[in-house]
């Protein structure tokens, strides 16, 4: 490769299970278009263009030209908030997309921030409901009765990069890293055999290797092309087989072992891959397997297991890593990737303060123990639940985070200030400043785009082709020098002339 | 063993040792023996009628 690899931008997608409680007629679409509307309150309510034509896509990557006005009556909620990030309802489902992000350890941040933003849109929809009612939002992936919803992940890759190269050398890792992106569940779904408790809340869903569905025939490999970017150049690895995470270091860990791998691939420092025979089977068998020992078959005839199969990515990403230059934001997850395979394989529960499958378990054991509980007991389905309230009180993972019981990565004023704040690192920083100093005059806003009414005859759209511009470093004194939306665009127009 | 501690060292060599302090933490509290206290808190916070909460608890597909 000649071309330098493209820094790994990232960012998180989350689908929050919803439900209010002693509400008979309980309707999820309008109890999430809900909770989000009053969130967006007295904000500025700004629409979410689904406009993936980009007519004004300058090549330059971020300028700005008169555009026409974007239809973007989508029937439900969309608000753009002040960090960058998108909160709408998806299907029947609050969902919460983080900002675009520069390093694992932000992605991670904003994140969390998601479940704050959750926390408080509950907090401002409470007026709205019936005595004895409350929302209670779970940052899971399943009901337990067969229906999920997605935790997605996506990473910036180049267009160069052949999507057959992805597929080669990830399909294994996905399948194994589950080790350590699992937020755990009992029982199975979906048609899989009976187990008591599992890795997983998503393993038991994925049907295909690689295709394009989301919500039917799941693949491992996701193909949806939409780089919300400069299609010529980018590609959005667009993940769907993870589980929402709350654990602050499972989450950095899961996305900093993802993107440094990609990176790897990008860069062609894999020596070899590693091929499943069969994949699709292999994903719940290792979701399944609490002992982490289950021999996947490889196609060379040989087996491996998803501990042996990490430690090897590990170990090739280590080695390629410290080869490489400008990589610190990735390296950094290096540690944290080799102290979570050292403890898993001396004892799973030695991880319980950084693992949510594990620390879940823990407790399911321990009431187990305590009061003799069956599995299917109605008790530990419930904690099985609530161990994802993202309230601060009621939730279990913020009740043992606020022990002490699960290691942080971040206090909670940085997570607050990153519910408020966007990165400043990518172009994630020009839409929440714009929000935040301009949303009255924003119509509208994606990805790749704002468009500003400034009282003139026709409205501005700002594209943002380049994930990368737009930071605070690009952007930030220019937008302290405008007082108003009207100067903004004139500074924009003058500064790429 | 002996591969992993190599491996151990090896990533250690590599300079990334402040930000594995800063980021694996280590506070190393012994999470093992506390675990009836645990489950005593939690028993203050978790819903009432586990049962009922349960059954009624169905989401939509999504994504």
């Amino acid at each position: 490769m000649t071309e330098p690899v493209l820094q790994k931008v990232l960012g998180t997608e989350t689908e929050f299970g919803i439900t209010v409680t002693n509400q008979p007629n309980f309707n999820p679409v309008a109890a999430a278009s809900t909770l989000v509307n009053s969130y967006a309150g007295s904000r500025a309510r700004i629409k979410w263009s689904f406009d993936e034509e980009s007519p004004g896509r300058d090549a330059r990557g971020f300028g700005y030209d008169l555009g026409p006005c974007l239809d973007i009556e989508s029937g439900l909620v969309n608000v753009v908030l002040g960090n960058g990030a998108r909160f709408y309802v998806d299907h029947a489902h609050p969902e919460y997309s983080g900002p675009e992000c520069a390093s694992p350890l932000q992605a991670a941040l904003y994140d969390k921030a998601g479940e704050v933003i959750l926390a408080r849109a509950v907090a401002s929809a409470r007026e709205l409901l019936e005595p004895g009612q409350r929302f209670i939002i779970h940052k899971n992936n399943s009901d337990g009765k067969g229906n999920s919803y997605g935790a997605h992940e996506n990473y910036l890759v180049a267009r160069s990069l052949p999507f057959g190269q992805i597929v080669e050398h990830m399909t294994a890792f996905f399948v194994t890293r589950q080790i350590f992106t699992g937020s755990g569940k009992i029982g199975a779904e979906n048609g899989r055999p009976a187990v008591d408790y599992q890795i997983t809340q998503r393993g038991d869903f994925f049907e295909e290797e690689v295709g394009l569905e989301t919500t039917l025939k799941r693949p491992i490999i996701n193909t949806r092309d939409e780089p919300h970017a400069d299609a010529s150049k980018y590609r959005r690895l667009h993940v769907i087989i993870g589980d929402a995470n709350l654990s602050e270091v499972q989450i950095f860990l899961k996305l900093g072992a993802t993107a440094a791998m990609l990176h790897a691939v990008e860069g062609e420092g894999l020596p070899e891959s590693l091929q499943l025979a069969r994949p699709v089977e292999s994903v719940w068998q290792v979701s399944h397997d609490l002992t982490l020992s289950t021999p996947l078959e490889l196609f060379s005839g040989k087996t491996i297991t998803a501990l042996e199969a990490q430690w090897q990515y590990f170990e090739w990403v280590r080695k390629y890593l410290n080869d490489a230059d400008g990589v610190d934001e990735l390296t950094a997850v290096l540690p944290v990737w080799e102290e979570i395979l050292t403890d898993l394989e001396r004892d799973i529960l030695t991880t319980a303060d950084r693992l949510d499958w594990t620390a879940k378990l823990r407790l399911l054991q321990g009431y187990r123990d305590r009061d003799g509980l069956e599995w299917n007991d109605s008790k530990l389905r419930l904690l099985d639940l609530q161990y994802h309230d993202v309230d601060p009180d009621r939730g279990i993972y913020n009740k043992m985070a606020a022990g002490g019981r699960m290691r942080r990565l971040f206090d909670d004023a940085r997570i607050f200030e990153a519910a408020r704040k966007p990165p400043e690192e990518t172009r994630a920083y020009f839409r929440g400043e714009c929000v935040s100093r301009f949303g009255h005059a924003l119509v509208a806003a994606n990805w790749d785009s704002l468009v500003f009414d400034v009282g003139e005859a026709s409205l501005r759209r700002v594209p943002m082709m380049e994930p990368l511009r737009g930071g605070k470093d690009l952007v930030g004194d220019l937008l302290d020098r405008v007082a108003t939306p009207a100067e903004l665009m004139r500074a924009l127009g003058g500064d790429n002339d | 063993m002996t591969d992993r501690e190599h491996k151990r060292t090896g990533s250690r060599e590599s300079g990334e040792a402040e930000a594995a302090d800063e980021i694996a933490g280590g506070q190393g509290e012994d999470l093992t023996d506390r675990i009836d206290d645990i489950l005593d808190e939690i028993d203050t916070v978790l819903e009432e009628n586990a049962e009922e909460f349960v059954k009624n608890y169905v989401q939509k597909g999504g994504e």
